[in-house]
């Protein structure tokens, strides 16, 4: 797992511009490679996207996709800190179970979409069902982590001034592991979403991954290309916030 | 810890006997999913036809060519990157937000590129494992003790040499690290590549047999890729923590 660096004496926004500026120009020039049948032009598609932005079905496209979404991240972060907590707790199901989360987190999780489908049929349970499958796993690896890692020194303290259990977690443990646990949040936020996208790229009639799919099939570049900005300029912006709370967090928790 | 492992694989044995009986009780239908042991029968008859052998082969090494092309690029890439600390601030917001982003919305764009064949499918599976060997390998060469750069100062090695006998090998376990996440990526990017579009290998043939309900193809080669990925990990993990221990954490 990454490592955050500490935040950068130059200001972060210029560094902020002049990557974003980088990609647009890299983008210009992949163009100029590729040509028309390539790629979609920076300039083409921005007005494509405010095009397609105001069309009436895109907003029912994109509810579709942020409601499996925040149905997904909701059940990966709900279910993630419980297994979480319960594997740090107990000594014995945190090193029977660690290694097999470790595992499935390194498995192409898209090979199982098939049996995902067959088992939910075409739609929102499916996509939801893949968006946890993806963001649960992070979730439950950094609580675990988290709790299993307090310091022995916090714990101790605790003891000396006599807490019951439940005060341990609330008083000491929960917040000795609120870091942590954000990063574990940031990761799960990330691949929930990408779990969900890729489940409407592969088997869905509805949401932006579809709109990617039949925009591949159509062959309408400025489409596919209008989509894929929309879509990483919403996960670039989430999660550099995310981020961005995450190192505040780190450095306050020190 | 052999009563962790026993532990560990009465979990497992379980959970397969549990999926076993829940089929066997038809709770779970046939046409979603067959019971463990005709899975497991189909997989042995699937590898001994031979049908599948030029789909696994594809399959396999545009992976191991995804993957040591990642590995490759990302430890020179982090290596020089290490020592241009303004470009680095600059790539450090892109390396922290990458895997946000599904890549595989670019794939169609390769693909207009570079045609249907294996080369949009090695690109995609590269920029996937690519960042994770970059972000892992600068992870670990931050770490590496500064005694240890004195020490190649004091002996007045060269940069080429300080990173071969120096760095790299003190960062190993971080590097290690990466490379585990790699090979998951190289995976994950070839196969489902496969699955969006291609003319063959494993993810195409899954595909093709989930539309056609052939779940005699489809769970065993399933099954194959999980094994596959799992086989990989485990070995690349055993030799992380052989390393970390050398290192005396």
């Amino acid at each position: 797992m990454q490592t955050e660096k500490s935040p950068s004496r130059r200001g972060g926004a210029v560094n902020l511009i002049l990557l974003i500026f980088a990609l647009v120009a890299l983008w210009q020039v992949l163009y100029w490679v590729a040509g028309e049948s390539g790629l979609a032009s920076p300039l083409n598609t921005i007005r494509y996207t405010a095009a397609l932005v105001r069309r009436d079905d895109f907003a029912a496209h994109l509810y579709d996709t942020l409601s499996a979404f925040g149905i997904a991240l909701a059940i990966s972060v709900v279910m993630g800190l419980l297994v979480g907590f319960w594997l740090g707790f107990d000594r014995l199901s945190g090193d029977v179970f660690e290694p097999m989360f470790l595992s499935l987190y390194a498995i192409p999780k898209l090979t199982l979409y098939p049996i995902l489908l067959l088992a939910f049929g075409l739609g929102l349970p499916a996509k939801v069902a893949f968006g946890v499958l993806h963001g649960v796993i992070p979730v439950i690896l950094f609580t675990f982590g988290a709790v299993r890692n307090t310091r022995p020194i916090l714990i101790k303290t605790g003891r000396v001034m006599k807490l019951s259990k439940s005060q341990m977690v609330r008083w000491i443990l929960f917040p000795a592991a609120i870091p942590e646990i954000f990063t574990g949040l940031r990761v799960g936020f990330s691949l929930t979403l990408i779990g969900t996208l890729l489940a409407e790229m592969f088997a869905s009639q509805r949401g932006l991954g579809y709109l990617l799919m039949t925009a591949i099939g159509l062959h309408n570049l400025q489409q596919v290309t209008a989509v894929t900005l929309l879509i990483v300029v919403f996960a670039a912006a989430v999660s550099s916030a995310l981020l961005w709370l995450d190192r505040r967090l780190h450095f306050t928790g020190r | 810890m052999t009563r962790l492992r026993l532990y560990r694989f009465a979990v497992i044995a379980g959970a397969i006997a549990l999926l076993e009986i829940l089929c066997l009780a038809r709770v779970i239908d046939p046409i979603t999913m067959q019971a463990p042991h005709l899975v497991l029968r189909d997989f042995l008859r699937l590898l001994a036809s031979g049908r599948m052998n030029a789909a696994i082969v594809k399959t396999m090494a545009n992976t191991v060519l995804a993957f040591g092309l990642a590995a490759a690029a990302g430890l020179l890439l982090a290596v020089l990157l290490q020592r241009r600390r303004a470009l680095r601030m600059t790539l450090d917001p892109l390396f922290a937000t990458y895997y946000a982003v599904p890549v595989f919305a670019f794939y169609p764009f390769f693909i207009v590129v570079f045609g249907l064949g294996d080369l949009p499918q090695i690109l995609i599976a590269f920029m996937l494992g690519v960042v994770a060997v970059i972000v892992n390998t600068l992870n670990g060469l931050d770490r590496v003790p500064a005694v240890l750069l004195k020490t190649a100062r004091v002996l007045r090695l060269g940069p080429v040499e300080t990173a071969l006998r120096v760095t790299l090998p003190a960062a190993a376990p971080h590097i290690v690290g990466g490379l585990k996440l790699a090979v998951a990526y190289a995976f994950i990017g070839i196969i489902g590549s496969e699955f969006i579009l291609s003319r063959g290998g494993i993810g195409y043939e899954i595909n093709f047999a989930y539309n056609n309900f052939d779940n005699a193809v489809m769970y065993p080669l399933i099954l194959l890729i999980l094994l596959a990925s799992v086989a990989f990990n485990s070995l690349l993990s055993r030799w992380e923590r052989t390393l970390h221990a050398r290192r005396g954490r």
